[in-house]
């Protein structure tokens, strides 16, 4: 569409993606920042996420550019996740960890300072499938239908992780009585 | 009092406006009959409102967002962009390594093949600096596995407060500190170590000795892995294999983090 062969081809392309794409940069760092959980690491993801949507849109077949874009970026970290994790630690959080997420050490107290640092960490201790789903939907604000089509999961598993890292979330924030 | 057990699904159902007209109605009907899933209903939404505070969503940096931009000015073809990405502010930039780095990039997402050095040299000197910490009995001149002796004992002797970290339940036992010359000037070298390998992990501010960039290579059969991060750069380097070397770099940046 729009996209014939003549010789501004490439131009109409470069446009295009710019147009669709780029603005969901913010969207792709914050997916990339929040699986990763890492700063560094999640400049690199996303660009070559950056890089591959834009290798690739030729087969964008026009519908959401927001969850094609992110469904790349989730490649790209758990890509990222399986090269940096070689055994030994690893991005998996131990599950006693996740009872208290902000158990007090000269360390962490000196390090979380904002409330918002603290809802970030608690973020951070969420397993992978429960952090993800959140993410999408309550910070990128995407239906469960499109974050169904990114992360490759029914919608019925989309809803059950979504109450339930909002559960531990809230059990957290305010403990139930 | 707690929610329903058969309404709570219905109850992520309303607050996310994925329910149909039916059920929408019959839950809101069932919310004001019901003080408990009232009450979740309420923290539901309390939660809401604390997650999509805007400060809570991390957002791009502006020197990710210009890179991200140049790359796909107009006249770009995909191949061309992926030239600007990979090889960041274009200076003195090998067409070997560019080739490199676009063909690794193109075979896997592994993030850091980023192969650019702003100062000719600096790398060289880096594992230069490395080896004779090694050959030398200069290895390390504060001995501590504890961050609370190593990182005073920079005080005075540098004119940065280089972050000292534990990493040792991450397999990267804390072994000392040092001081160091790169480039005209006196760093902090940090050293851990992995089994039998050591790590220098080289510190100074960043803009001063010249800038590494996120960037990782293999040199001589070393590693070494750069970044930035707090206004400091950090460059580590050791015999470990990349994966570890990079394994250790981001549990070392995550907890490094302000």
């Amino acid at each position: 569409m729009g996209r014939q062969a003549t010789h501004g081809t490439a131009t109409a392309h470069a446009g295009e993606f710019k147009r669709l794409v780029l603005p969901h940069l913010d969207a792709a760092y914050n997916l990339a920042r929040f699986l990763s959980r890492d700063p560094v690491a999640a400049d690199d993801i996303v660009q070559e996420a950056f890089l591959r949507a834009f290798r690739a849109f030729d087969s964008y077949r026009g519908g959401d550019s927001k969850s094609w874009l992110l469904a790349i970026v989730r490649n790209c970290s758990f890509s990222w996740a399986k090269a940096s994790r070689v055994g030994v630690g690893g991005s998996a959080p131990d599950p006693d960890e996740l009872a208290d997420p902000l158990q007090e050490t000269p360390e962490s107290s000196l390090v979380r300072g904002s409330e918002i640092e603290q809802l970030r960490a608690m973020i951070e201790k969420l397993p992978d499938p429960f952090r993800e789903t959140l993410i999408l939907r309550e910070l990128e604000e995407l239906s469960y239908k499109q974050i169904a089509e990114i992360t490759g999961a029914p919608v019925g598993t989309v809803m059950s992780r979504l109450a339930r890292a909002r559960q531990m979330l809230s059990d957290k924030l305010e403990p139930r009585r | 009092m707690s929610a329903c057990g058969d309404k709570e699904l219905q109850l992520h159902g309303l607050l996310d406006g994925e329910l149909d007209a039916v059920n929408t109605l019959a839950c809101e009907a069932h919310l004001r009959v019901c003080p408990g899933c009232g009450a979740e209903f309420q923290r539901l939404q309390s939660l809401r409102t604390a997650l999509r505070a805007p400060a809570v969503r991390f957002a791009a940096s502006p020197a990710l967002r210009a890179r991200v931009a140049a790359a796909l000015e107009p006249s770009r073809t995909p191949d061309t962009a992926a030239a600007v990405l990979t090889q960041r502010p274009a200076r003195s930039f090998s067409i070997w390594a560019a080739s490199a780095a676009v063909a690794a990039l193109a075979a896997v997402c592994v993030s850091l093949m980023l192969v650019y050095w702003s100062s000719p040299g600096l790398a060289d000197e880096l594992v230069a600096s490395h080896v004779r910490s090694l050959l030398a009995t200069h290895l390390i001149d504060v001995e501590a596995s504890d961050r609370h002796v190593v990182k005073p004992w920079f005080n005075g002797k540098v004119d940065f407060a280089p972050p000292v970290i534990e990493l040792a339940d991450a397999g990267f036992p804390l072994a000392g500190g040092r001081l160091d010359y790169i480039h005209g000037r006196v760093v902090a070298a940090i050293v851990y170590r992995r089994r039998q390998h050591v790590i220098n992990l080289f510190v100074w501010p960043a803009g001063v000795a010249g800038s590494a960039g996120p960037a990782s290579l293999r040199q001589d059969g070393y590693s070494l892995t750069c970044w930035t991060q707090a206004g400091l750069e950090f460059c580590a380097i050791s015999d470990l294999d990349r994966g570890e070397l990079q394994q250790f770099r981001a549990s070392f940046a995550q907890r490094a983090r302000p």
